[in-house]
């Protein structure tokens, strides 16, 4: 890249797409100590980890393009509300257990798809760093499926839960498959993925699920974006103060 | 020293590293890191370890993580340098390879033959298999008394990396070491 322009573009989607796995891994990681039972309680730390760690090569490859003597700490810790850009469905609190399992679903749906087209991404860091998550999401999206089956066609409690879940989430999908300017013209480059191109797929995934759960799909009638702009929901401030209060409160520290 | 089934270039590559016998002594020395959570495997092992280069008295050792979030790559860092420093090489580097990704099918014959003896099942098939991309639950045979009446317990066990099984036949739960 000798563009300066491009390069910012660059810059801000690779810290927006780990802002989302930041924020997803956060909220998964508040289940540790949580869980319904101890083998979930493993699975839900070890899902936030692959979240964070996918974070943390983003950030990383952000820090050193942009040059500005940044390293990925300094990105995850010192911002602010409105300089996160991540989407809003990976700040939401975690809700019940089937709340969380809800956009799990929705998400590790949309990073399957999301990351298979990201591998072939002219920019080879992403393209690597896509081929690493995409094996990851794969069995993310094996385990929030079979949840969802197993709390949807399960007891009368479970099923309706499971479907509060998703009528109450289903508003903040629709920003999944959102393309802003800068992110287009990365696409138009073959840099970037062209998200609204996935939705017939992702539809296609999620709708057999859904079936199969016995669940209804939400009607689709609201829909709630702003996260790529930095307006978020009251949430993610909660969010960051827990996850920065050890940077804030002791700027520099290290372990 | 033989490798898993799986002939990837990849696989050639780490293999070709390998066979370097100027770096014989420093290949050796890394055989004396063993991953921290699964201290019968080493590095070599795990498909963890790519290559070893020597430049003057600068060595740099080149890893690939397994799990994008593996909480162990830090002190498999440390203890690469540990080993390598007391052996008197001053200048140790440890970079992070990320393409191509770590698969499971690089995990060793000796290593696959060390998981069972340790309690863990080892990968069952080639991570491209059409079962293991289709999500199908793969027969995991019991490391303990060899059955195959097993049941997936929980798609994670003590790390990432594993999932929790269960014997039906000598009802020991293990661990099963997950193909990707």
């Amino acid at each position: 890249m000798n563009n300066p322009a491009d390069n910012t573009a660059l810059v801000h989607y690779a810290i927006g797409l780990a802002d989302d796995a930041l924020t997803l891994g956060h909220r998964l990681s508040e289940w540790c100590s949580n869980g319904p039972f101890l083998e979930e309680d493993l699975a839900q730390a070890n899902v936030a980890l692959d979240f964070i760690g996918r974070a943390r090569m983003l950030y990383t490859y952000a820090a050193g393009i942009e040059g500005r003597g940044r390293g990925e700490d300094d990105i995850a810790y010192r911002r602010d509300c409105r300089e996160y850009t991540n989407l809003l469905i990976n700040e939401l609190p975690r809700g019940d257990f089937a709340d969380t399992m809800a956009r799990q679903l929705l998400v590790d749906a949309f990073d399957v798809e999301f990351f298979t087209a990201l591998t072939v991404s002219a920019d080879q860091t992403l393209a690597a760093i896509a081929a690493k998550a995409i094996k990851e999401s794969r069995y993310h999206l094996r385990r929030s499926r079979d949840w969802v089956i197993r709390l949807g066609d399960g007891s009368e409690e479970s099923h309706q839960r499971m479907q509060r879940g998703f009528d109450r989430i289903w508003g903040y999908s629709h920003e999944l498959f959102a393309m802003n300017a800068a992110e287009q013209g990365l696409a138009d480059a073959g840099i970037a993925v062209d998200r609204s191109s996935l939705r017939s797929a992702w539809d296609k995934i999620v709708d057999a699920v859904l079936a199969e759960a016995t669940l209804a799909r939400p009607a689709g009638d609201w829909a709630v974006q702003g996260g790529r702009d930095g307006i978020h929901t009251e949430h993610l401030g909660y969010l960051l103060a827990e996850l920065q209060f050890m940077q804030r409160a002791y700027p520099g520290l290290q372990w | 020293m033989t490798t898993a089934a799986a002939i990837t270039p990849a696989a050639t590559g780490r293999r070709q590293a390998r066979g370097n016998p100027a770096l014989e002594q420093l290949w050796d020395l890394l055989d004396q890191v063993k991953d921290p959570e699964i201290p019968v495997l080493t590095l070599w092992d795990l498909g963890i370890l790519q290559d070893v280069e020597q430049q003057g008295d600068a060595v740099v050792v080149t890893i690939t993580t397994t799990y994008s979030g593996c909480p162990a790559m830090d002190m498999i860092g440390d203890d690469i340098r540990q080993v390598l420093q007391q052996a008197g090489y001053a200048n140790v580097t440890v970079r992070q390879r990320l393409s191509p990704a770590w698969t499971t099918d690089w995990i060793s014959a000796e290593g696959r033959h060390k998981l069972r003896e340790f309690g863990i099942a080892p990968p069952v098939e080639a991570s491209g298999s059409k079962s293991a991309l289709l999500g199908d639950k793969p027969i995991v045979p019991c490391p303990l008394c060899a059955s195959t009446r097993t049941e997936r317990v929980s798609e994670f066990g003590s790390t990432a990396c594993k999932a929790l099984y269960r014997c039906e036949d000598c009802r020991e739960s293990f661990d099963y070491f997950k193909c990707i």
